[in-house]
């Protein structure tokens, strides 16, 4: 069984938002809801400034706390290690929105349930890459099976300094954030 | 077919990512529908989101378009699309769309339309073409476009016998540059894409091209692989741009001293003898002038004049030269600037000659060899022109794409001849051109105007007649002519049938041929398949098999074109009178211009006013995109980035609305402000397209500020005739 990671290198983001919109329309996302985003966040004073491109999306915890605080056993996770929601479960009481300490979750207003990225659990039954990575213009999206240990995830793990969001949380997150890969200048 | 070896590549990387997770193989747009069955179909065609041309593959489920992806074959997409692309369902399905012909029923401008049959608008349209035509010449009907319309009414107009026609890609845009390079190398830097082999480069150097947030798909990719393999870009931008962010130099410079920075580089390139000897004596002319040139502007200076650190301009060039020839200065694309822009470009053109990036891997790479075949279906040659047009002004190096302004102008004064009517096609004038008071002046004395487009913009709501086109995923175009690396054919056809009543231009264009007596232009055939068996006979012109486009790959590639970098049996040609690279231009001279680029220095802002600089959103293409859903959730109203100290100093917090009145008293929509470090302290920016003055288009109307209506004040490129607007001024009017 695949255990499902993304790894995502920051210095290839440029920005463009092509993930945003390939997962909005792939998963009929409500509008001005999302369920993945890119953050610009500068800092320092003019001229000395830094910037981090950091596209955000649920972590597939593997200590997930909208798991554990699901009243109805919704929020589960699967054997693929990915964290999906059974929407005929969910009755919208909103706990996981409160207990992610990510905020990637929302409630689909139409229908009443918490909705958020399922790592495109659909096209990846069909062998294909999450909507937003078959898209990634800079390449800075990469998708794959931690277990593999050929897969592009695993080798890039292994090679490459690497890490989570909120760590301290304790939550397990399989979203990793590295700079320049592959770095070969 | 089938593949070339390069596609067969492609495909072999794509489906190596991994047994697990091996992404269906893209073969075939045809052999994939099969495979997954159902109602689904894959139709392979070309995104016109923006002008890339990248290759989409749809997805339509029972007659619906749910999916848009990237064509892994086509050089331009490789699988992906931008924001843009993927929204192209959003424009297909706007409500806001033109939906029928409509023609004016009261004083233009007020909006009353009455809806009218295509049979009844065309005849329309035609009778009075016709009525212009007669009294005072067909000279006297301009058309201008942008994309693809333009080549359908390019033909009306050629065949009624007149040659006005302009494109604001030319002076509003990109044209300065192309004949900078034209009179240098001999050749245009290439249009879609720009030939730089970015992906093999060392050093990037980048002058207010900002990739990222200026999002041509395949040039970004090869911008992150750059910055991934370690690649130093050098950002020259008065702002710190997404580029600037990845920059080992970011250079924020003064805004309108480039061409200082650029020759004071020139200088040190060649004073400290960094430049490729053996390449300048094999391939250039003009060496010795360009030195006794440049000799003035030394470092000391070009700091004074920037506002940049000595040291950082000393080292971002030595860092230049010590990768060189595997580097490149970008050529850059939106070009008019300040009014001498031409110059601006030599100097890069200039540049990168010295470093021998032309023809070099990791510079600029070489135009694919290939040669169509010329293929015009048979149609009869077009009548002479009845008067020479007046499409270059006073511009001695003014392109075939026409300078707009100048049949604007000619529109206005009647001088040297009356225009009385405009054909407009896919372009948003109001928002397009400078001064938007000239461009109502025009167009309110026009006899006779009318516009084809997708939607009711400003422009479009003051025409006499609207026709209706229908999106690019409903209609033929092309065959297209692809030039990157290699050379190759793409294909645009429809992925569901046009909606409404809107109509594809070809037929558009063809329909008013017949009701104007020129039937022998018309598209061949009189049914809805006309210009679909017009593209196979083009594809048999050229060699190329028609269903391998249209049911499969959507893209082939012409054997043997890619010959990128200079070998002994791949000499560069250059198109210079010389033959050789022109770093002294005798053209310019012979014209009265300087035949190797000075410095002019611009027109800076007033006390407490700022320049005003705009840019590109990733999610938006000029003002075309505002009203596309996921576009305008992604990115609704523009801000105005202001220096952060400026603010402080101003009492504006970072989010506050406020007003912006330039120098002639116009004042813009409210707009909010950006407190931020990321741009210099004389100058404010926006991104360009907003602020929609058009109240048919429910999500853009008034969303932001419109950057167009603050431009009113241009200066022409003596050159070329590009419209230099980024020499307006504005204050900031706190109470919005």
């Amino acid at each position: 069984m695949p255990r499902y990671a993304m790894v995502i290198d920051q210095s290839r983001c440029i920005g463009c938002m092509a993930c945003v919109v390939a997962c909005k329309r792939e998963n009929d996302v409500p509008p001005e809801n999302y369920r993945t985003r890119v953050l610009e966040i500068v800092q320092g004073t003019y001229p000395t400034l830094t910037t981090e491109m950091r596209s955000e999306l649920c972590n597939h915890c593997d200590n997930a706390p909208c798991v554990s605080i699901c009243p109805t056993g919704a929020s589960h996770h699967e054997e693929d290690g990915t964290v999906q929601i059974d929407r005929k479960k969910c009755v919208g009481c909103k706990a996981c929105i409160t207990s992610c300490p990510y905020n990637v979750r929302y409630i689909n207003e139409e229908h009443g349930y918490a909705d958020k990225c399922s790592f495109c659990q659909h096209r990846l039954r069909e062998g294909k890459k999450p909507a937003c990575v078959a898209t990634c213009v800079g390449g800075s999206r990469i998708f794959g099976d931690l277990d593999d240990p050929e897969s592009e995830v695993s080798k890039i793990l292994r090679r490459v300094g690497h890490r989570v969001l909120k760590k301290e949380v304790g939550t397990g997150p399989n979203i990793y954030y590295i700079n320049q890969y592959p770095k070969r200048a | 077919m089938a593949f070339s070896r390069r596609n067969f590549l492609k495909y072999a990387a794509m489906s190596a990512g991994g047994a697990v997770l091996a992404d269906t193989p893209f073969i075939s747009a045809e052999a994939r529908a099969k495979a997954e069955g159902g109602n689904v179909k894959y139709v392979p065609t070309s995104c016109e989101m923006c002008f890339w041309k990248c290759g989409a593959v749809a997805k339509v489920v029972d007659g619906k378009v749910v999916k848009l992806e990237g064509n892994p074959f086509h050089p331009q997409s490789r699988g992906k699309l931008c924001a843009r692309g993927q929204a192209g369902i959003g424009q297909l399905y706007d409500e806001d769309r033109l939906k029928h012909p409509m023609i004016l029923d009261g004083p233009r401008g007020e909006g009353k339309y009455r809806k009218a049959s295509w049979d009844e608008a065309l005849t329309l349209v035609a009778e009075k073409m016709k009525a212009i035509a007669e009294k005072h010449g067909p000279e006297a009907i301009a058309m201008m476009s942008h994309g693809s319309p333009g080549d359908y009414f390019t033909n009306v107009l050629k065949a009624m016998g007149s040659r006005n026609i302009a494109f604001p890609s030319f002076a509003q845009c990109k044209g300065i540059r192309d004949v900078a390079w034209e009179l240098t190398f001999g050749h245009k830097p290439g249009s879609s894409c720009e030939r730089v082999d970015m992906e093999n480069s060392r050093v990037i150097v980048l002058l207010g091209t900002h990739l990222g947030e200026n999002m041509h798909n395949s040039q970004n990719q090869e911008f992150a692989e750059a910055v991934s393999r370690g690649a130093k870009i050098i950002c020259v931008d008065p702002r710190y741009s997404t580029a600037a962010s990845k920059s080992a130099f970011w250079l924020p410079i003064k805004p309108g001293t480039d061409t200082a920075l650029l020759l004071a580089w020139i200088n040190i390139v060649i004073s400290e003898e960094l430049y490729d000897k053996e390449y300048v004596e094999k391939y250039t002319v003009g060496f010795d002038e360009v030195k006794e040139a440049v000799a003035e502007y030394t470092p000391e200076w070009a700091a004074q004049e920037t506002e940049l650190p000595m040291r950082q301009i000393v080292e971002a060039v030595r860092e230049l030269c010590r990768y060189a020839p595997n580097v490149v200065v970008h050529p850059g694309r939106h070009y008019s600037w300040y009014g001498n822009d031409t110059q601006r470009a030599r100097a890069v053109a200039i540049l990168n000659a010295l470093l021998g990036t032309w023809g070099r891997k990791g510079g600029m790479w070489l135009p694919a060899k290939a040669k169509f075949a010329s293929f015009n279906d048979g149609n009869p040659a077009y009548p002479e022109a009845s008067k020479p047009p007046v499409i270059k002004g006073n511009f001695p190096f003014a392109g075939g794409e026409g300078v707009t302004q100048a049949l604007r102008d000619t529109t206005i004064n009647g001088k040297p001849y009356p225009i009385k009517a405009w054909l407009v096609a896919g372009t948003n004038l109001m928002k397009s051109l400078p001064d938007q008071r000239l461009t109502r002046e025009a167009i309110d004395g026009l006899d006779f105007f009318v516009a084809i487009d997708l939607f009711p913009t400003e422009t479009v709501m003051l025409a006499d007649v609207i026709l209706p086109e229908c999106t690019y995923l409903e209609r033929h175009d092309g065959l297209f002519k692809i030039k990157t690396r290699e050379a190759g054919v793409a294909i645009r056809q429809p992925a569901v049938e046009p909606m409404y009543e809107t109509k594809p231009a070809w037929w558009i264009g063809s329909e008013l041929c017949k009701k104007l007596g020129l039937k022998e232009y018309a598209v061949k055939g009189d049914g809805m398949d006309a210009w679909e068996d017009r593209m196979r006979r083009q594809a048999e012109a050229w060699g190329v098999d028609f269903e391998q486009l249209s049911k499969h790959t959507g893209y082939v590639t012409i054997p043997d074109s890619e010959k990128p970098y200079i070998t002994e049996d791949n000499p560069p040609v250059f198109g210079t009178f010389s033959e050789k690279i022109e770093l002294y231009s005798e053209e310019l001279e012979g014209e009265g211009f300087d035949p190797v680029p000075q410095y002019e220095p611009v027109e800076q802002p007033p006390k407490n006013m700022f320049r005003l600089i705009y840019g590109r959103s990733p999610v938006h293409t000029f003002s075309r995109t505002i009203n596309t859903q996921w576009l305008w959730e992604l990115h609704k109203e523009n801000e105005v980035w202001l220096n952060k100290k400026e603010a402080e100093r101003l009492g504006i917090k970072n989010g506050q609305y406020v007003v912006l009145e330039n120098q002639d008293g116009i004042r813009c929509n409210r707009i909010k402000v950006k407190a931020t470090e990321r741009i210099r302290q004389d100058c404010v920016y926006m991104v360009h397209g907003f602020g929609h003055n058009a109240p048919r288009l429910s999500r853009a109307n008034k969303s932001g500020a419109d950057d167009q209506q603050l431009i009113s004040k241009y200066i022409e490129d003596p050159i070329t005739g590009g419209t230099g607007m980024r020499v307006n001024f504005v204050k900031i009017i706190k109470e919005a």
